[in-house]
């Protein structure tokens, strides 16, 4: 293929993709944004496939079998536990305004520029190697493309640097265009998904052709291949590796945390914690796929090509040795957009890294630059980006043609992951762990990345001629124990499982050590439980401000508008102090704008140049972390005690409505009491009226017929004894309703006891002739209740329908039936009925049906509301069914067994 | 001072029973009701100078059976004596100012109550002459 078309075609894919991430960006300005998709957001994960997936997992397996995979098992198990760690770092960074891992450490140890430096250093010395490796992928994935051969030594002629060229016009393009608080680039993140989407299909296009079209299946290759090769030898992990194992996917699954590029779409371009969940299956899925056609390819270009070419080169080689130009253009494509996804994401985010924590907060600590720059301060920071994207281009450049050209793509990536990995323990320190000290990370970060350069890089400078071989052999000044790739005489590990031992081992020891040995100031302190508890805080942190100064308001515009301009600024701040409830028009401004003005800043220039800044213009007071922490409690608390006053305030109405109904009920109990003994005290006082007159008529008219004064004499007897009874019953009704009539449980037969009773009302029904007739079913056995308490019910139930009944018609049933589990008997009567509205109130004390049309023989008006009660201290239920003119039916009901 | 014509309204026979005795006794002319309904017939047919008069009882209490007689010119003239085991101040109240005559709370004493009935016997006689 002609060289000038390969340019013209990736120059045009480019295009494509600024297309897209316009696209984006447009579709985003008319509120239809397409980073709100969850599955957008998984996808741009994917921008950890770069070429050292596309190309380099091919090269590795046929070197050295499965060992490739372990890069992407290492993500794939510890994934899950994204969900308690990156729902943090998203919520802090959000909270915070943090747009990298640089600034995030910086802002976690009080903000320290220092540590916000040597964070930058290491992640751009660290990830330079990689950039590289994605030049390298390119430009001999071109040269095979275009069958040159890539050996020119003068610039001029070396296609690496024009696509180095390229590829920096595009990334200034995508991630330095304009400047923003939150620095989310929603067009570069809809580019990379497609990116992802499209090195995926080149990947699996390249695996079908050579698994199905080549050769006939995957058993057909591994069958092919086992003549060719030891399978066995290379699919073993061999005994010696296992450790290498251990740190590789130790290695892989801290790198895609903490590379910056990953730290960049994980958690700066994030804009719902919950796509998180999308992306905890959706991205190991996609590393599933993208490594199904590994083995099969690596196999097939040994068996086709042997070792005539680079195993990096599979990919492209075989759909060329086949003369397949159009795949082998569509792999060369897919590798480009593996490559270019990578160095765009990277780039982006190394140089707001470094600006924002080298360059600018230098620039603002100096007093003249406000003067020299003007208000255009947010174009110097845009130039500066643009400058950096530059400088990373040509350090990348410069070592890949002196470093990368002489390794494999997956030894110089994994050195670049053993360098990103140096910030677990201050970044996962930071924030789960509050006692975590700036000196600690300091220590941490400086050592770990010492002994990563010593170890790992040192080697490579060695093998570039930098350095003399005896630096590896013999060590440093001779010192065998110091040999940067056997530490201290320990060998068994390859040069990467060193390196990362010695390096996260003593950077863990050093962060530990330096955390609990020093005294942490108040900001470190107020940031520390910013981080660790942000869960906590981060609803309250706008308004609680750990702030305490006076700053003019017009020096705050000033401040902004140097940075975002001045509509942008003004309509910023009126919206916050809208929200806020705040006045702006005031001389000084509140500590919230301050507070605010920092933040967005920070978002823009790091957190340490816009502190900086804002100190430029306003007055701090020192702050102790007990005031912060105050402040922050405080609003804290307003919260909660708000939250507390408004649900004791709907107690208190609950309370106050209970008091209501209990007072209610108070009452009506209070009017019944006053009912009942109204009704008492008359129940009482006409027998007394009816024996006081008649004793006094037997009294003082002695001269009385006989008869009469007989029938006076018996009727006094007679009232008498309904006195007794009455007040008998008063007295049982009241033990009853106090609870302090208790039952006296015996065993008896139900037929005796309705034997008894009838006897005692034999008298009474003969007087009426009235025909009683009982029948029994169900079980036959002793029942346990209180015996003589069921007696008075069956004596007062058949009292009462004997005294309903007619005389001489009169006829009434007891029926009983008795089953294990319980007994009932009701008794049913042919007298005159109740009307169905007194059915339930006749179980009420003293309920006589008085206003019915029919009189009734007089009772005590307690005998229902006895018997009720009695049957309710057996457990039982008592009922009445009646119709008038017809009879009753009264039937009791008590469960059994359990007395 | 005798042959005065009294009703005796009361939902208690025993009482009815004394009361009668004691009426019979001085020489009146007794009626009986035991509710208020009867008293009403009573009361529209024989138009009594004295009616004694329980208030708690079915269907129709005393209470508008005093009202019934006040209210009509022909019989209003008539004494009404409340018996009553409703002793409150309100009750009584309540009687006195529906127009009767006494309040006599139960249980009473029959000496007392005749003797009230008699000094009511004399009002009325005193007003004829």
């Amino acid at each position: 293929m002609n060289s000038f078309w390969l340019i013209f075609w990736s120059v045009s894919y480019l295009l494509v993709l600024f297309f897209v991430a316009n696209w984006a960006e447009q579709r985003s300005v008319k509120g239809r944004s397409l980073v709100s998709n969850s599955y957008v957001y998984a996808l741009s994960l994917a921008v950890y496939c770069t070429a050292w997936t596309f190309y380099g997992s091919v090269g590795r397996a046929a070197e050295s079998g499965v060992d490739f995979i372990s890069v992407f098992i290492g993500p794939t198990i510890t994934m899950p536990l994204w969900w308690v760690i990156f729902r943090k770092i998203i919520r802090i960074c959000q909270v915070q305004r943090i747009t990298n891992i640089a600034d995030f450490v910086s802002a976690r140890y009080g903000k320290s520029q220092s540590l916000g430096v040597i964070a930058t250093i290491l992640c751009v010395v660290g990830t330079i190697p990689y950039i590289s490796i994605q030049l390298k992928a390119i430009s001999s994935g071109f040269s095979i493309l275009t069958t040159t051969n890539d050996a020119s030594n003068s610039l001029w002629l070396d296609k690496a640097f024009y696509i180095s060229i390229v590829l920096t016009i595009f990334t200034i393009l995508f991630g330095a265009r304009k400047l923003d608080a939150n620095e989310r680039h929603e067009g570069m993140v809809a580019a990379i998904a497609f990116e992802s989407l499209f090195k995926l299909f080149a990947f699996l296009a390249v695996g079908v052709f050579v698994t199905f079209i080549v050769f006939d299946g995957f058993d057909d290759i591994f069958q092919q291949a086992s003549k060719v090769i030891d399978l066995h030898q290379i699919f073993t992990i061999k005994e010696q590796k296992t450790s290498d194992w251990f740190w590789y996917c130790l290695l892989a699954s801290l790198a895609i945390m903490f590379l910056p590029r990953q730290f960049q779409v994980t958690v700066v371009e994030n804009v719902n914690e919950n796509h998180l969940r999308k992306a905890l299956w959706i991205f190991p899925l996609y590393l599933l796929v993208i490594n199904i056609f590994v083995v099969p390819i690596a196999l097939g270009g040994k068996i086709l090509l042997g070792t005539a070419v680079k195993a990096d080169q599979f990919v492209l080689s075989i759909p060329l040795h086949f003369n397949e130009k159009a795949l082998a253009f569509v792999a060369y494509l897919g590798g480009f957009a593996a490559s270019t996804s990578m160095i765009i994401v990277e780039c982006t985010a190394l140089t707001v890294m470094l600006t924002n924590n080298l360059v600018m907060p230098w620039l603002v600590s100096r007093t003249d630059f406000q003067r020299r720059f003007g208000g255009d301060m947010g174009q110097v920071v845009i130039t500066l980006r643009r400058l950096f994207i530059v400088l990373l281009m040509v350090g990348s450049y410069l070592y890949y043609k002196n470093v990368s050209d002489k390794y494999s793509l997956v030894s110089v990536g994994m050195v670049s992951f053993a360098a990103v990995a140096q910030f677990a323990p201050v970044v996962l320190g930071g924030i789960f762990w509050k006692r975590g000290s700036l000196v600690g990370a300091v220590g941490g970060l400086l050592v770990g990345g010492g002994v990563w350069f010593y170890t790992l890089i040192i080697p490579s400078m060695v093998s570039a001629g930098y350095m003399s071989p005896d630096m590896l052999s013999k060590g440093p000044w001779g010192m065998d124990l110091l040999r940067p790739e056997s530490l201290l005489g320990i060998t068994g590990l390859d040069n990467i499982s060193h390196g990362t031992f010695w390096s996260l081992l003593l950077n863990l020891l050093f962060y530990v050590g330096g955390s609990l040995l020093s005294q942490p100031t108040a900001l470190e302190h107020n940031q520390a439980v910013l981080f660790v508890d942000v869960f906590k805080y981060s609803k309250t942190y706008e308004s609680a401000v750990a702030w305490k100064g006076k700053a003019l308001v017009t020096d705050i515009k000033s401040l902004l508008t140097i940075f975002f301009g001045k509509s942008h600024t003004e309509e910023t701040l009126q919206l916050y102090a809208k929200q806020n409830k705040l006045d702006l028009n005031t001389r000084y401004a509140d500590s919230q704008v301050v507070n605010y003005a920092e933040k967005m800043l920070g978002g823009a220039i790091g957190a340490a140049s816009a502190r900086i800044l804002v100190s430029s213009v306003a007055k701090e007071e020192q702050i102790s972390v007990e005031e912060v922490i105050d402040i922050l409690k405080t609003s804290q608390e307003l919260k909660t005690l708000n939250e507390e006053l408004t649900r004791k305030s709907e107690e208190l109405e609950q309370l106050t409505q209970q008091l209501k109904q209990a007072n209610e009920l108070l009452k009506i109990a209070d009017i019944q009491k006053d009912d009942f003994l109204s009704t008492v005290t008359h129940e009482i006082r006409t027998p007394l009226t009816s024996i006081r007159a008649l004793s006094e008529i037997v009294h003082d008219n002695p001269d009385m017929e006989e008869d009469q004064r007989s029938h006076f004499v018996n009727t006094i007897t007679k009232e008498s004894e309904r006195l007794t009874r009455l007040i008998n019953q008063v007295l049982a009704l009241e033990r009853f309703e106090t609870g302090k009539q208790e039952l006296d449980i015996d065993e008896f037969l139900m037929e005796d006891i309705i034997e008894e009773s009838l006897e005692a009302l034999d008298q009474l029904a003969k007087e009426k002739n009235i025909k009683i007739e009982v029948t029994y079913e169900g079980i036959y056995g002793p029942i346990r209740a209180d015996r003589d308490r069921l007696i008075q019910v069956i004596i007062n139930l058949v009292s009462n329908a004997i005294k309903f009944c007619p005389a001489d018609t009169g006829k009434i049933q007891i029926n009983t039936l008795q089953t294990e589990a319980s007994l009932s008997f009701s008794i049913s009567d042919n007298g005159q009925g109740i009307d169905n509205k007194y059915q339930e109130l006749i179980f009420e004390k003293f309920y006589q049906t008085r206003d019915q049309s029919v009189r009734k023989p007089k009772g005590s008006g307690l005998g229902l509301a006895i018997c009720k009660k009695i049957i309710e201290l057996h457990q039982g239920t008592i009922q009445v069914e009646s119709e008038l003119g017809k009879g009753s039916v009264f039937t009791c009901e008590i469960p059994l067994g359990k007395n | 001072m005798t042959g005065m014509k009294i009703l005796i309204v009361d939902d208690e026979p025993n009482i009815l029973m004394s009361l009668e005795f004691l009426m019979k006794k001085e020489g009146h002319k007794v009626f009986i009701a035991r509710d208020g309904a009867e008293a009403f017939d009573i009361i529209e047919a024989n138009i009594p100078d004295i009616v004694l008069l329980d208030i708690m009882m079915p269907k129709v209490d005393g209470y508008q059976v005093c009202e019934f007689i006040k209210k009509h010119d022909s019989y209003k003239h008539a004494k009404v004596v409340f018996m009553s085991a409703k002793s409150k101040e309100a009750d009584m109240a309540k009687g006195l100012e529906l127009g009767a005559s006494l309040y006599v709370p139960k249980p009473f004493s029959t000496r007392d109550l005749m003797a009230k009935v008699n000094g009511l016997i004399r009002e009325i006689s005193g007003a004829a002459a």
